[in-house]
């Protein structure tokens, strides 16, 4: 499978990174440079196999069904939370206006 | 004490550092200030983002008080680097990109912050290929780390410190730090670590806590240390693993006291030797300290295996469809509202700032694999890329768990060449990624693996040789390591120009 600038132009907007023309004309045989090496792996035969889902072998935990478990990724961490926030007014991310 | 230079402080181990601090031979005060100096005189190697000189003399104030009280730390008077993936509260923590110049967390990592507990100081953060997606540190937002190395014979050529923790293997191999910490998720511990000379571990998948790592592939993604030898990378990983309840796939499992348990004797071993990794056309240096290393693990008392991992050749592709399938779903979260940068044209809507944003706060290389991800995952593609990888990455880990009945490590070369000339290979994404053909077999397997310097090219650059062990078995891994080290008499450093 290869890609044209059609493809890239949608998989950039699919990705929300806006890209001029030449960057997608850049891209094109770039992407298809890649994607032409990664499908040797068609040839592998993977009948029977399942696909990998953990590397190593663990069991997913739950945590105590408390309030405030861990009190640095608990609540009551507005301040700390918007700190980096390149808007934020009245203790709310801000954001350009939605609708109209 | 006055017999000692500063320049023989920078020369230290962490572990002549942690017991010549505890004998009293020096202050840890002495040897930060040290530390500190010769960061503030390499600034030609590019290697720290940011310095943090405060935090390092604060932390050898606490480490002397602690001595004079009897309370000292594992890593107490040590200095050490911060590859500037880990967040770190109050510091500021970019992942190398624009996208994060500026941003403050207000939270510690996991692994910064057992660090911090173990008595260590930081003496600044590193610099790194941009998201930890490179092998060269050339995607740095920050510009280029320079390898304190170069090529004998006049050649003044720039060279790679390797990546994406190329700040740390240059600020160590230079005597910036006696140790730092990196992320390793297709070889960006090991692969820099061969390039400067020095050595470091990626421990078992989960070993250490991502949590406050800025994640790049979190099936891959696993922090390890980074020294100029076996010992102290032993020390540095005992203070960073351990169990994180923060981190869904944090390992709980004791922490083993690996520097107490180095023994090079390598009696009843069995090293396995993959005859995949002799490709055709192998560098002949690299084959001949391949040779080398093999010889002196016989001498160590080895028995050697000849061994096979059939679906090595598929391991490089499986990685480049799996690690930015992975990306593009983790960097999902940088869209101008939360955090890092925004960039908001006139009169845009949220979509419109949402693909500036990213246009303008991620470099060529971060789009390119964002792009590959999110094509291999969209609709239509997804099970003959992402699907087809996942299995084969299943077969990869299935060689491993095979060559594990004829073997105990497995001992190849850490990467296919010596260090290359900046500017050499970043025009060809390709070309570059077949850089980690040897390390990322291992981490699609999540297994522990480390790198030792094993000698020098025909132009005098250091050469990395790569063991492989069994999940959980650190140790195993470090043994064989020190016993390379033991045999090869590495002493070569690189001559001060900067």
């Amino acid at each position: 499978m290869s890609v044209d600038s059609a493809t890239v132009t949608k998989i950039a907007k699919l990705a929300r990174i806006a890209v001029s023309d030449a960057e997608v004309e850049a891209l094109v045989p770039e992407l298809n440079n890649i994607l032409g090496w990664v499908e040797q792996l068609g040839e592998v035969d993977v009948s029977g196999v399942e696909p990998m889902t953990a590397v190593i072998p663990n069991h997913l935990r739950l945590r105590d069904d408390v309030i405030d478990a861990d009190p640095l990724t608990g609540g009551g961490v507005r301040d700390a939370v918007l700190a980096n926030a390149p808007a934020a007014q009245h203790g709310f991310f801000g954001v350009p206006k939605v609708i109209e | 004490m006055t017999s000692i230079t500063v320049s023989d402080l920078t020369n230290l181990t962490v572990a002549q550092i942690r017991d010549g601090h505890r004998a009293g031979d020096f202050s840890a005060v002495d040897v930060a200030e040290a530390f500190v100096a010769a960061v503030d005189a390499a600034d030609a190697l590019n290697a720290f983002i940011v310095k943090t000189p405060e935090h390092a003399l604060a932390a050898a104030k606490q480490a002397d008080a602690d001595r004079a009280a009897g309370s000292l730390k594992p890593l107490s008077g040590v200095p050490i680097g911060m590859k500037d993936l880990f967040a770190t509260k109050g510091v500021q923590t970019t992942a190398a990109s624009h996208m994060l110049e500026g941003f403050v967390p207000q939270y510690e990592s996991s692994v910064s912050q057992r660090l911090w507990d173990a008595g260590a100081g930081m003496l600044g953060k590193l610099n790194l290929d941009q998201f930890a997606m490179g092998s060269s540190n050339e995607t740095s937002y920050f510009g280029n780390v320079i390898s304190p190395w170069r090529r004998e014979g006049g050649d003044n050529a720039a060279l790679a410190p390797g990546g994406s923790s190329g700040g740390s293997s240059s600020a160590i191999a230079a005597r910036l730090c006696p140790a730092a910490t990196g992320t390793d998720t297709g070889g960006s511990i090991r692969q820099p670590a061969a390039f400067t000379g020095i050595s470091g571990i990626k421990p078992t998948y989960g070993r250490c806590s991502r949590w406050g790592i800025v994640a790049f592939a979190s099936s891959l993604d696993q922090a390890g240390p980074m020294a100029r030898d076996v010992r102290d990378c032993a020390i540095m990983l005992e203070a960073m693993a351990g169990f994180d309840p923060k981190d869904a796939t944090s390992l709980d499992l004791p922490v083993p006291q690996w520097e107490a348990g180095l023994n090079a004797d390598m009696r009843g071993k069995r090293v396995g030797v993959p005859r995949e990794y002799r490709v055709d056309g192998i560098d002949a240096d690299i084959a001949r300290v391949w040779d080398e290393g093999i010889r002196w693990m016989k001498d160590a008392g080895a028995e050697i295996v000849d061994i096979s991992l059939p679906h090595t050749k598929y391991a490089l592709p499986t990685y480049y469809i799996i690690a930015p399938a992975e990306a593009s779903s983790n960097l999902a979260r940088y869209d101008g509202v939360r955090y890092g940068l925004r960039d908001l044209p006139e009169g845009a809507g949220l979509q419109d700032m949402y693909a500036a944003t990213r246009a303008a706060g991620f470099g060529p290389e971060v789009k390119r694999r964002i792009m590959i991800g999110t094509y291999v995952l969209s609709a239509g593609f997804y099970d003959a890329y992402y699907t087809q990888a996942q299995k084969v990455r299943t077969l990869i880990a299935r060689d491993f768990e095979a060559a594990w009945a004829h073997c105990d490590v497995i001992l190849t070369p850490t990467a296919p060449s010596a260090a290359f000339a900046l500017g050499d290979k970043s025009a060809d994404p390709l070309a570059m990624y077949l850089n980690d053909v040897f390390a990322v077999p291992a981490s699609l397997a999540g297994l522990p693996a480390m790198s030792v310097p094993g000698g020098l090219d025909r132009d005098g650059l250091p050469l990395g040789l790569q063991i492989i062990g069994k999940a959980f078995d650190e140790q195993g891994v470090l043994n064989a390591g020190l016993a390379i080290e033991q045999r090869s008499g590495f002493a070569a450093r690189p001559d001060k120009w900067w």
